[in-house]
């Protein structure tokens, strides 16, 4: 649950992004709490994702300012590195190092980038596919995993750098949908232990289950921001019903 | 047959220049292709142009071109250096952009997310291009290296043009006095043959060794 108390862990102040001529981002504001969990929805290319990318400027942006954890966000260099080291990200290819196994996929970084000690990486790596379930996967390379243990793979990976906060850039987009709930058990187990977590998905009924608050996002704007029971109800704007009627009909 | 017994030494000694010339601008062609690579990847533009130039411009340019230009106008603009060596040289500078486009094809295989993936993690750019990039990118480019030091192989040949006596002058030579083309030039076409065949055999055995599994 949000911890009202501590300053937000993201906060996105006045944030504009193009990208030539499309205004992807239009003066965005947005707070993410310590402890909450933001699932960001929208229509393809209303800039959801992009708006995820901002957090750790894989995106940068034109104007406006992006803090994590009452940092600001540094221009590319040893202190953005070190920043992103802090913010965890779970993208819809999954990513993993195909020349390494899980493990030593998930023991690079902290070894890497943290000092932490081989020996040490090694057992919280371990301890980290235990959770996600695919401990029995360790020594097996990306390519020898279906698609759904990639991407749990992949979220410890994340989480092997004990960041704080996780984003999601549509995590299950990619995946069959038998494996779809295998991978969303994983991010709401997550979401119940206190991760902030900001999410872009499709999957209405994770939203439901897992969202402190929903972010509505259409044409470079955020629409509506609610508490998911309030969202789906319907009672926000009309782009919001449409967008609703569209997705949760099919 | 007799003529190649008789005229053994002046062929091996062909040989072993081919095999010198081959194996020096081999290494500086991998050192300095692996250098335009860095510059055409790198995030300076500047670089990046001019790497872009130096493969456009040296793709472009036929070998012997080269080669009658280094060995005959610089020595007309004071630049005078042995014979081989301005050879060795031609070569590394022409087959680094070869490399080059061969090490970028590798980088090429390698794909964005895991780069993204690299940064999200907090890789600097050097600890990304080390860990990640390098490793993945250096297993798709062996046989593409194998197949760039086989055409160098066959390239020494041109070399003879200018007077370098490697072993497809050494062979002319010979069959000037011996006057039997059939087995010498044979004889030099399987010796080619067979270098390239071990270059060939060696990238294999290296690309099988480093493979990811899958």
């Amino acid at each position: 649950m949000p911890d009202a108390d501590r300053p937000p862990m993201v906060s996105l102040r006045a944030v504009d992004k193009h990208f030539g001529d499309l205004h992807v981002l239009q003066s965005v504001d947005l707070d993410v709490a310590a402890g909450e969990v933001v699932v960001v929805i929208g229509p393809s290319g209303s800039g959801k994702s992009t708006l995820c990318r901002t957090i750790n400027r894989l995106e940068p942006v034109d104007s406006g300012q992006v803090l994590v954890d009452g940092v600001p966000v540094p221009a590319e260099g040893a202190a953005l590195a070190r920043l992103r080291a802090d913010v965890g990200m779970v993208f819809q290819s999954f990513d993993l190092f195909a020349h390494k196994t899980v493990l030593d996929n998930l023991c690079l970084a902290p070894t890497m980038v943290r000092g932490t000690p081989k020996a040490q990486a090694r057992r919280e790596a371990m301890a980290l596919l235990e959770r996600v379930g695919i401990a029995d996967k360790a020594g097996h390379f990306p390519a020898q995993l279906s698609g759904g243990q990639q991407q749990r793979a992949a979220i410890a990976r994340a989480l092997a750098m004990a960041p704080k906060v996780m984003l999601f850039d549509e995590p299950t987009s990619a995946l069959d949908p038998e494996m779809v709930a295998e991978v969303l058990a994983v991010m709401t187990s997550l979401a119940e232990d206190g991760m902030t977590m900001v999410v872009v998905t499709h999957e209405m009924g994770f939203a439901r289950r897992a969202a402190d608050r929903v972010v509505f996002m259409d044409a470079g704007r955020i629409v509506e921001v609610a508490p998911p029971e309030e969202f789906f109800a319907g009672g926000g704007s009309d782009r919001t019903r449409s967008f609703l009627s569209a997705v949760l009909t099919h | 047959m007799s003529a190649l017994v008789d005229a053994w030494p002046q062929l091996l000694a062909g040989l072993g220049t081919t095999v010198f010339v081959l194996v020096t601008s081999a290494v500086g062609a991998l050192v300095l292709g692996t250098l335009v690579t860095v510059a055409r990847v790198s995030p300076v533009p500047v670089l990046r142009a001019a790497a872009f130039g130096y493969v456009q411009v040296l793709v472009n340019v036929p070998l012997l071109a080269l080669l009658l230009l280094a060995v005959f106008a610089l020595p007309d603009a004071g630049l005078i250096a042995p014979l081989v060596t301005t050879a060795i040289i031609v070569l590394t500078v022409y087959e680094a952009a070869y490399v080059a486009e061969a090490l970028r094809s590798g980088i090429n295989t390698v794909p964005r997310g895991q780069v993204e993936a690299s940064r999200a993690l907090g890789f600097t750019l050097s600890q990304t291009l080390r860990l990640v990039v390098v490793p993945q990118a250096a297993r798709a480019v062996v046989q593409p290296l194998g197949n760039v030091l086989i055409a160098l192989l066959m390239n020494t040949a041109l070399t003879a043009t200018v007077g370098v006596v490697e072993l497809t002058s050494a062979t002319n030579k010979v069959n000037l006095v011996q006057a039997q083309p059939i087995p010498i030039f044979g004889a030099a076409g399987l010796v080619y043959m067979a270098l390239a065949l071990v270059i060939g055999l060696g990238a294999g055995r290296i690309e099988k060794r480093v493979a990811i599994r899958r």
